[in-house]
């Protein structure tokens, strides 16, 4: 990459290039390992908004969409500064790139998208999607979304991550083309697997185990905290009805009335306080709930580690039991129960040629079970090991980044406090001049 | 300054009332039986002790009562306390008795300390008197009854407590009072033992002469006062728009309280979920243990500011709020007063047209039918006239009096009352304005304390940069 120098520029703002070319030179330059896309780029989703126009069934609706913007990253140093490229996209299709992301990459945890519909909102917060707030929270979740995945050593290299960055039409068509829909699990054989498997590897059941307490705990966390921030909120604003009746009083007191006018003054503006307070304690929230839905891929990672397992058992045990078949029709002896065996009991045996033939037949498909099974087992193992390696990675980013929302969070508590003291302070001031 | 010289609310131009200007010459002839009578009309103490005295107060002497109040007020010479509340239980009912001890230097109490236990009837029955005995002036609260719960809610701790710091001020605000401190009830009520004070209660004024004063008020107060002066409509005035605040800020203040109980209710429930979570973490297990202890240590902090604005703000606003019922009663017994000395005005003059124009036709008639001559009539009926004209006007004298007592008396415990009202409202809310900056004070050092150790262990794993 060092080395690459100014060709980097060339590959993404360079018109010399054949688009092809400039493809080609991007994706070998972020095939090696390691390389994220954001050490080249400046991703943003710079502005949200609405627009209005026919869906599939031919109605009406109102949708907003959110403006991607990409530079590169030397392009600020150089001090050219030029006009970033950008497109426009909507919330759907960014949940479309990310279940192309989640069957393309098993074996990772993807990065979670904001919610869909606002959720553990408390009275004062809309739970409404067209609300600017809930808009504006929801941009910069969708930026976080494309950092993460942008910084993420696997899916960073991923193409058609690449051009739903860059490439505003054609983008959904080329998605479909992957034929990834079709490589997806279905959701009956995910669960069949969880029940069946016999010996999944003990980490990934812990991590599961894990992602279910994380998920249940933050969920708690974001109810009881929406709950005290609607009463904390109620607090504040009745000691608004303080600056209203000091403000009467003091009409009809003579010496007192300065004292309490002013003495309202800052009781009106204590009221008004909780609304900031209450704005920043929301990124908070939204932190948590980034976590609450990355437990979600976590156990999605976990899930699919049960159906490799459980789809080598299948076929190691599928082999184990016609290995018995051979064995038995080797030996003459029947060994275990089966309908053939008690036919040709009761109506006598089959013919040397039959009995040979189907030998033949078993000996072919204990080959291919064979076969299956390295197949399966290697299959098994190679997702262990990228899965753990993701794990191990997300664990570190996880504990780095909620490490990080409780110290925003004590720093939060620590403004709020200061505010309640300096207020309290002002009024005491007030009051003593009653 | 709480002193009031008696010349210029007086004479001031606005009373419309009959009150000659300079009445310090005229008070100061009343004989003693008069001052008692108008004073104090419904105590049995008449044994002129020294410690009466200054019971006998005419609106002159009330100046020197004021202004020694004013040097009086460093050299505080007695203190009440109420504690020790105790229920007692008879076979007709259960009802609590509270400790109250005084320590005093004064000369007229036999002792220097005194140790008594009352319920809060005899408390009541303490304010019924200093209220008859000093019709306009500004008598300080008592705690409500307990009406609408029920026996067993009367015992609750919360409300025995909220109730005996209530009459501790109470009894506090009639010892400062410079009137009321003095007053022979007052002495009773702190130094007598239980069976003294039953049948000094039982000696009150008959029944029959205080029925003769409410039918008089009742008579009064239908009748209207005609001629108030203007400043005791402005307080009138003042007291309506005083009592809406008052009230207004008491519920407000209810109201903060509940909102912070429903707050800390769910505080309560986030600090156990921190916890809950650090069983699940490795690294982060440390952190959200020192989480949900900040949280914890928050909830007990807000506990206790809740607990404040109950025990300190809320009794002084609501005690303030029962004071302008008491304002607008002595307001209302003021007016009566005067209506009274309007009725009785208006009678004499009416009485003296009488005089003037006799009847003679209809007298000789009735006479005649009797058997008495005319000049022998005519005589005895200008006699009649007379003496029932001298009565009237000794009456009236004694109403005007009454009433001029009534207006100073007044005037000068409304200062002391606002001043007192202002002083007391200002400190509790300085004193609330405190405990929440102490309370925002704790909290942060909580926090503070969090970040800190946050920091100490990053810069330990050589981690994280805190800009």
């Amino acid at each position: 990459m060092a080395d690459s120098g100014s060709e980097e520029i060339a590959v993404i703002g360079n018109t010399d290039l054949t688009p092809s070319e400039s493809e080609n030179n991007l994706k070998n330059t972020m095939v090696e390992k390691g390389t994220s896309l954001l050490k080249m780029m400046e991703i943003s989703v710079a502005e949200a908004e609405k627009r209005t126009g026919k869906n599939a069934v031919n109605m009406q609706e109102t949708y907003t969409v959110y403006l991607i913007e990409t530079r590169p990253v030397d392009a600020a140093s150089e001090g050219t500064n030029p006009v970033p490229d950008s497109l426009w996209r909507r919330y759907s299709e960014f949940e479309l790139l990310r279940n192309y992301l989640l069957v393309t990459y098993p074996f990772s945890v993807v990065p979670p998208l904001p919610e869909k519909r606002a959720e553990f909102v408390w009275h004062k917060l809309s739970a409404d999607n067209m609300d600017p707030d809930f808009v504006e929270r929801r941009r910069v979740g969708l930026e976080n979304f494309l950092l993460r995945v942008a910084s993420h050593p696997d899916l960073s290299s991923d193409k058609i991550f690449y051009s739903f960055l860059t490439e505003e039409n054609g983008w959904k068509e080329t998605v479909f083309e992957t034929g990834f829909q079709a490589k997806a699990d279905s959701r009956l054989k995910a669960l069949n697997a969880t029940f069946r498997v016999k010996n999944p590897d003990k980490r990934f059941a812990e991590m599961k185990h894990y992602g279910d307490e994380l998920q249940s705990v933050i969920s708690q966390l974001l109810r009881v905290r929406a709950r005290a921030a609607d009463r904390l909120y109620g607090v504040y604003k009745v000691h608004g009805n303080y600056g209203r009746v000091f403000s009467e009083w003091s009409a009809i007191e003579k010496e007192m009335g300065d004292g309490l006018q002013s003495a309202g003054h800052h009781m009106d503006a204590y009221a008004a306080s909780v609304d900031d307070i209450l704005e920043e304690e929301e990124h908070y929230a939204d932190q948590l709930k980034e976590y609450l839905f990355y437990a979600d891929a976590l156990r999605a990672v976990c899930r699919k580690h049960e159906l490799t397992q459980y789809e080598l058992e299948m076929a190691a045990q599928d082999l184990t039991s016609k290995k018995q078949q051979r064995e038995e029709l080797a030996t003459g002896t029947i060994r275990t129960f089966s309908l053939k065996g008690m036919t040709s009991k009761l109506f006598g045996q089959e013919t040397p040629e039959q009995r040979e033939a189907k030998v033949k037949m078993l000996e072919t498909q204990i080959e291919e079970g064979e076969e299956l099974v390295k197949e399966r087992n290697t299959e098994c193992e190679e997702f262990v090991k990228s899965a753990w390696v993701d794990i191990e990675r997300f664990k570190e980013q996880k504990d780095h980044d909620l490490r990080e929302a409780l110290i925003s969070y004590a720093i939060m508590q620590i403004s709020m406090c200061k505010k309640g003291i300096q207020v309290w302070n002002n009024a005491k001031e007030c009051f003593s001049k009653m | 300054m709480s002193g009031f010289v008696v010349d210029s609310t007086v004479s001031s131009g606005n009373s419309s009332v009959a009150i000659p200007t300079d009445i310090s010459g005229q008070i100061l002839d009343l004989d003693e039986d008069d001052d008692l009578e108008v004073f104090s009309k419904d105590t049995t103490v008449t044994d002129g002790s020294s410690f009466n005295a200054s019971m006998q107060t005419s609106p002159a002497s009330m100046i020197n009562q004021y202004k020694f109040e004013e040097d009086a007020e460093d050299t505080k010479d007695i203190f009440v306390t109420v504690d020790n509340p105790e229920s007692h239980v008879t076979a007709i009912e259960t009802y609590i008795t509270y400790r109250v001890v005084t320590k005093t230097t004064r000369s007229e109490f036999d002792s220097s300390e005194f140790e008594v236990r009352r319920r809060y009837q005899d408390f009541l029955w303490l304010k019924g008197r200093l209220e008859e005995a000093h019709p306009t002036l500004i008598v300080h609260p008592l705690p409500e009854k307990f009406v609408v719960k029920g026996m067993v809610e009367r015992f609750n701790e919360d409300f025995i407590e909220t109730r005996r710091r209530a009459l501790h001020r109470f009894l506090n605000k009639i010892a400062e009072h410079p009137i009321f401190s003095s007053s022979e009830d007052f002495k009773i009520f702190l130094t007598a033992a239980p069976g003294e004070l039953t049948s000094y209660k039982k000696q009150g004024p008959g029944f029959l002469s205080r029925m003769g004063e409410t039918v008089k008020a009742v008579a009064a107060a239908v009748r209207g006062v005609r001629n108030r002066p203007q400043e005791f409509t402005e307080m009138q005035e003042y007291v309506e728009a005083f009592s809406q605040k008052i009230s207004s800020l008491d519920k407000v203040t209810q109201r903060i309280v509940r909102e912070q109980k429903e707050y800390l209710e769910e505080l309560k429930e986030c600090g156990p979920t921190y916890a809950l979570w650090s069983q699940s973490e490795e690294e982060l297990a440390e952190p959200l243990k020192d989480v949900a202890g900040c949280v914890d240590r928050c909830c007990k902090e807000t506990e206790e500011q809740v607990k404040n604005l109950n025990d300190n703000l809320i009794p002084v606003l609501h005690e303030y709020a029962l004071c302008t019922d008491t304002l607008k009663a002595v307001l209302r017994r003021r007016d009566n007063i005067q209506a009274d000395f309007e009725a009785k005005t208006e009678a004499l003059a009416t009485k003296k047209a009488d005089r003037d124009t006799e009847s003679k036709v209809l007298s000789l008639a009735w006479d005649s039918l009797v058997g008495r001559s005319p000049e022998e009539v005519k005589q005895q009926k200008q006699q009649k006239l007379k003496g029932e004209i001298k009565e009237m006007r000794d009456d009236l004298d004694k109403a005007e009096d009454r009433l001029e007592w009534a207006n100073n008396a007044l005037k000068s415990d409304w200062t002391r009352w606002q001043k007192d009202m202002r002083t007391d409202l200002r400190s509790a809310f300085v004193d609330t304005a405190e405990r929440n900056v102490n309370y925002y004070e704790k909290c942060l050092a909580v926090w503070e304390s969090f970040l800190h150790s946050q920091r100490t262990d990053a810069e330990g794993n050589g981690n994280v940069d805190f800009s």
